[in-house]
């Protein structure tokens, strides 16, 4: 399987560890990722809430780059990529006035976009296209005894119920048990992060960070398993100012893809772990190897 | 084109329907242009055909003017055909010399410029006028209806249907998938608003159902097959065994306290899976008919449903001289002869894992409506006693309205009983519990008689009402108030506040909805589903009970929601009309027959092809024959029959021919821009 593959500017910066663990993943389950060239920003966070139609433009600008790159199939793994390029699908094919708009700025680059690139998350292909049992094949280094809080954040389901329940979302819990871990059951695994609110209204963002982190020890929860650079970003770089406002909450947070990699047994440095602030240092049990 | 006769006499009338059709269609002009079509010796445009002297109309002007054809253009002739048809044969013609054609429907309702709409109707009307000058009298057959009535489902609505049937002396067969009628009512402690015990009052019609000799009561019975047509149903229905002789079962019992299992093992489906039976079992005390019966995918006897004779048998020795049980009892089919049906199948309650943000399955404290109508109920798991899934007692209760109901996610409309059955959930939980009550509601909808006091009443109590859709319900504790508890979390959009309310216990006030089989027991019957799978009324004001299909009734919530008194009501109205049906003694068929012409091959390719049988083989004359009292007038058999020569009477291919003819011609006159012109 062949992919486009949109990284986003998180995945290249504060989010490095999830395109380092996600790339070995995939190529460890025989999929290829390739990476859209000259790709640009895909229009998320403030583009959408001063100019909607200036940010689908940016994000149709990635889709037609993925058309023309004869790849039907686009994978953006960050969750407000996600969003935003699919929301522009969906504009695009729903409202006329904004596909003349876009059409028009496309036009002006020479670019065409015809709307029928699928966008993807990997969470989404490695579950329902490679398939638990092919990924049960590659565990090497089964998670056995790690407890984990699945966390979906605000944008992976919502609006778009492509591949999961809105409310109660399980993709991601499937996938950590599949690789041998304890999911703990997280009734906050949609709740928001606090998104950029940690930047601008500190207050109230650090305060969500807390209630995230808070309720994710209380149900003993080792790490918790993110699919998105933001909820990562939050839950992991805000430990100091949640101690001083509500006292220590130590919980690390994953990527899924780093989980992944820790099973499939690929070499560590591959996968990032180092760059959390508060890193997960636990480590699967090496098997025992039976001698004749 | 076809010359007409000379005699051919044809009045037109044109039928304004008040506003209806004139808003769109230009009836005077419509009347003027097939005024001038051969054959035409009059044409009218009226306020309202189907009014008495519209009526009388017709039948002057047949006297007057010796029509001998009469076409309307009208309305849909589900509606008035059987109207003007009444009125041409009282006007002294046969009825079937009479063509209506519908102009509303099909013109003024559909479209929005007059000009065209008026020229459609011309056509439409030429058509009509060449297809009637061709008709021919036609004979209608009286058929005997079978006075027996089947009424499937055993809920209130089929038991008040069965027992007005019953008491007006008609046979019954009354059908009950389960293996006791009583459908969801027997599940309840009390009925709102009056709170008066729903055993006391459902119980003596279950007996007398069980015991009137005019009604044949089958349970744990589906029906299978329905064939035939108004007043000649031929009805197949499949016994499934419940491996105990009903008739020598007397109801004592002793069987089940004799079972080899000595504790109730397996979820009680009666009491929701809150309580436990054994593999042999009656589902509850007041049972009809008086019978136990084997569950085979859990009795030792048997291994996964197939026999295996490795129980002690334990029930059988306890039986004793009785022989009531029989572990090789099969499947039966019978076959009845019933002349009208109702169907009272019900509702199915909706299925509450479909909204996961309410914890349904993961919380176990989070119950159904129709959980909490089992705990409440003194004959219930708990002998009424509050008592949760994890033994504690509720000190706060929650019951969430809508769910399922009224939401674009699940289910639409509204359910119509789930305020007010809340309410009386809510006052009995009080009075079992002393816990505090808190409803969470979006309106409160209670229209009907006493329902609004009874609210009134339950404010007075102290329930809390809280106005906004729940959001969601979980164990995520904030303060330590709230651990060990299931919060709620909503808006309050009367307080405009997100509230956090803790409490020990949540029931969701599930909706109703369609069976999930709705739409194979629609196709047995012969029935329409509306767009929310509840089967479809003839009219939604004026044939409320009525069918699509003639001599098939409906009753209850398999109509759509509502509460036992008007599922009552509606009950007692199907059973009326079936009677109406009955005692009239014969229909009158529509005379619609295929019929084999004289240059039949006897080439046979119709013969398999009768969905009815109704075709012969007659080896004399080496030709087809077809039996008219069986033929249904499908017309597959005419559009078969390769040489041509199987006609249809009211759909001759002259006729049909014509009618095509009569809309394709080009003739200038009914194009828009003419029409328009005065
Ligand atoms: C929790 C709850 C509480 C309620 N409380 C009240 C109340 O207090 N007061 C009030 O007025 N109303 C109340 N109602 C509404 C009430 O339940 C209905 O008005 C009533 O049950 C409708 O009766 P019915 O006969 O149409 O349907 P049902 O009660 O559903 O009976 C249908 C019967 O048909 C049988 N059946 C279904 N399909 C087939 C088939 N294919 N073949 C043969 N048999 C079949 C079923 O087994 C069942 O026995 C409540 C509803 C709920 C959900």
């Amino acid at each position: 399987m062949k992919f486009a593959y949109f990284p986003g500017c998180s995945l290249k910066g504060l989010g490095r560890a999830y395109e380092e663990s996600l790339l070995p993943v995939m190529r460890h389950l025989g999929l290829e990722l390739e990476e859209l060239d000259d790709w640009n920003c895909c229009g998320a966070t403030a583009y959408m809430a001063v100019d909607e139609a200036k940010a689908c433009v940016l994000a149709a600008r990635n889709l037609a780059l993925a058309e023309r790159s004869g790849r039907d199939q686009l994978l953006a793994p960050c969750a407000a990529c996600y969003l935003v390029l699919n929301k522009t699908k969906h504009y695009f094919h729903d409202y006329p006035a904004m596909k003349a708009t876009i059409d028009r700025a496309l036009a002006a680059v020479d670019l065409a976009y015809a709307g029928d690139t699928a966008v993807r998350h990997p969470l989404d292909v490695l579950v329902n296209d490679v398939g638990l049992d092919a990924i049960r094949q590659k565990v090497v280094r089964p998670l056995r005894g790690l407890k984990v809080a699945t966390y979906y954040g605000c944008q992976l389901v919502r609006p778009y119920a492509t591949f999961d329940d809105p409310y109660n979302p399980v993709t991601m819990d499937r996938l950590v048990e599949a690789l041998g871990a304890t999911v703990v059951r997280y009734p906050l695994k949609t709740k928001c992060c606090g998104g950029s609110l940690t930047g601008t209204v500190p207050e109230a963002g650090i305060r969500m960070v807390y209630i995230l982190l808070n309720e994710a020890r209380k149900r003993g929860a080792d790490c918790l398993a993110t699919v998105c650079p933001l909820c990562q970003f939050n839950l992991d770089a805000y430990h100091a100012q949640v101690r001083s406002e509500y006292g220590d909450v130590i919980v690390p947070t994953v990527y899924f893809t780093q989980l992944m990699g820790l099973a499939f047994g690929l070499p560590e440095k591959q996968l990032g772990l180092h760059r959390a602030a508060v890193p997960l240092r636990w480590r699967p049990p090496v098997p025992e190897v039976a001698h004749a | 084109m076809v010359s007409l006769k000379p005699e051919i006499r044809i009045g037109f009338y044109v039928c304004h329907c008040g506003h209806n059709i004139a808003s769109m269609v230009d009836c005077a002009d419509v009347a003027a242009y097939v005024g001038q079509l051969p054959g035409v010796v009059l044409a009218r445009d009226y306020k309202y055909m189907c009014s008495d002297p519209g009526q009388e109309l017709i039948q002057k002007d047949i006297a007057e003017f010796g029509l001998n054809r009469v076409v309307v253009a009208s309305c849909s002739p589900l509606l008035h055909e059987h109207t003007f048809r009444a009125a041409v044969a009282a006007g002294g013609l046969n009825p079937f010399l009479f063509h209506m054609v519908n102009i509303r429907e099909h013109a003024s309702w559909v479209h929005t410029d007059r000009a065209a709409a008026t020229a459609k109707a011309k056509v439409l009307a030429r058509a009509a006028i060449r297809r009637a000058a061709l008709a021919r009298e036609l004979p209608q057959r009286q058929i005997p209806i079978n006075p027996g009535v089947l009424v499937v489902g055993g809920g209130i609505a089929g038991i008040h249907a069965a027992l007005t049937l019953a008491e007006a002396g008609k046979h019954v067969w009354l059908i009950e998938r389960e293996a006791s009628i009583g459908g969801h009512m027997a599940k309840f402690d009390k009925t709102f608003p009056t709170l008066d015990c729903a055993a006391c009052i459902l119980t003596p019609k279950m007996s007398a159902v069980g015991a009137h000799p005019n009604i044949t009561l089958w349970s744990h019975s589906d029906v299978v097959q329905v064939d035939g047509y108004v007043g000649n149903y031929t009805v197949k229905v499949r016994r499934r065994p419940r491996y105990v002789n009903e008739e020598l079962c007397t109801g004592c019992q002793e069987c089940i306290g004799n079972c080899i299992y000595k504790e109730p093992k397996f979820p009680d489906e009666f009491n929701e899976g809150l309580g436990k039976r054994k593999p042999i079992h009656i589902p509850f005390p007041q049972a009809t008919p008086q019978v136990v019966l084997i569950d085979p995918q859990v009795c030792l006897n048997f291994k996964r449903g197939v026999l295996t004779d490795r129980c002690k048998k334990t029930c059988v020795e306890a039986c004793g001289d009785r022989k009531a049980i029989d572990f090789t009892q099969k499947e039966e089919t019978k076959e009845i002869q019933v002349g009208a049906i109702i169907v009272a199948t019900g509702f199915k309650p909706f299925d509450v894992r479909r909204v996961p943000q309410y914890g349904y399955g993961t919380y176990p404290n989070v119950y159904t409506a129709l959980e909490v109508e089992r705990l409440v109920n003194a004959s219930g798991p708990t002998a009424g006693e509050i008592v949760l899934r994890d033994g504690r007692r509720p000190s706060a209760i929650a019951i969430i309205h809508c769910v399922g109901s009224r939401d674009k996610k699940t289910n639409r409309w509204c359910s119509r009983v789930c305020c007010m059955y809340s309410m009386k959930l809510a006052h009995l939980l009080k009075e079992h519990s002393g816990a505090e009550l808190y409803n969470f509601y979006i309106d409160i909808r209670a229209p009907g008689k006493g329902y609004e006091e009874f609210y009134d009443k339950l404010n007075e109590e102290g329930v809390h009402f809280i106005r906004g859709r729940v959001g969601e319900v979980t164990d995520w504790a904030m303060i330590p108030e709230e651990e060990g508890k299931l919060v709620i979390r909503v808006e309050d959009t009367l307080a405009g506040v997100v509230r956090r309310i803790p409490v020990d216990m949540v029931v969701l006030a599930t909706g109703l909805e369609p069976h999930a089989d709705a739409q194979a027991v629609r196709r047995l019957f012969n029935m329409s589903c509306g767009t929310e799978g509840f089967f479809l009324e003839r009219h939604p004001k004026l044939a409320p009970v009525s069918t699509f299909t003639d001599g098939v009734y409906i009753a209850g919530c398999c109509q759509g929601p509502r509460d036992i008194p008007d599922t009552v009501a509606q009950a007692g109205a199907a059973a009326a009309e079936a009677l109406a049906l009955i005692d009239r003694g014969h229909i009158l068929q529509e005379p619609n027959t295929a019929h084999v012409l004289a240059d039949c091959s006897g080439c046979k390719s119709c013969l398999p092809l009768c969905p009815y049988t109704a075709i012969g083989f007659d080896e004399a004359t080496h030709q087809a024959v077809i039996n008219e009292a069986l033929c249904k007038g499908c017309g597959t058999c005419v559009a078969a029959c390769p040489s041509g020569s199987i006609g249809q009477h009211l759909f001759e291919d002259d006729e049909v021919f014509s009618e095509i003819e009569g809309l394709l011609t080009a003739d200038p006159e009914p194009t828009p821009a003419l029409a328009a012109t005065p």
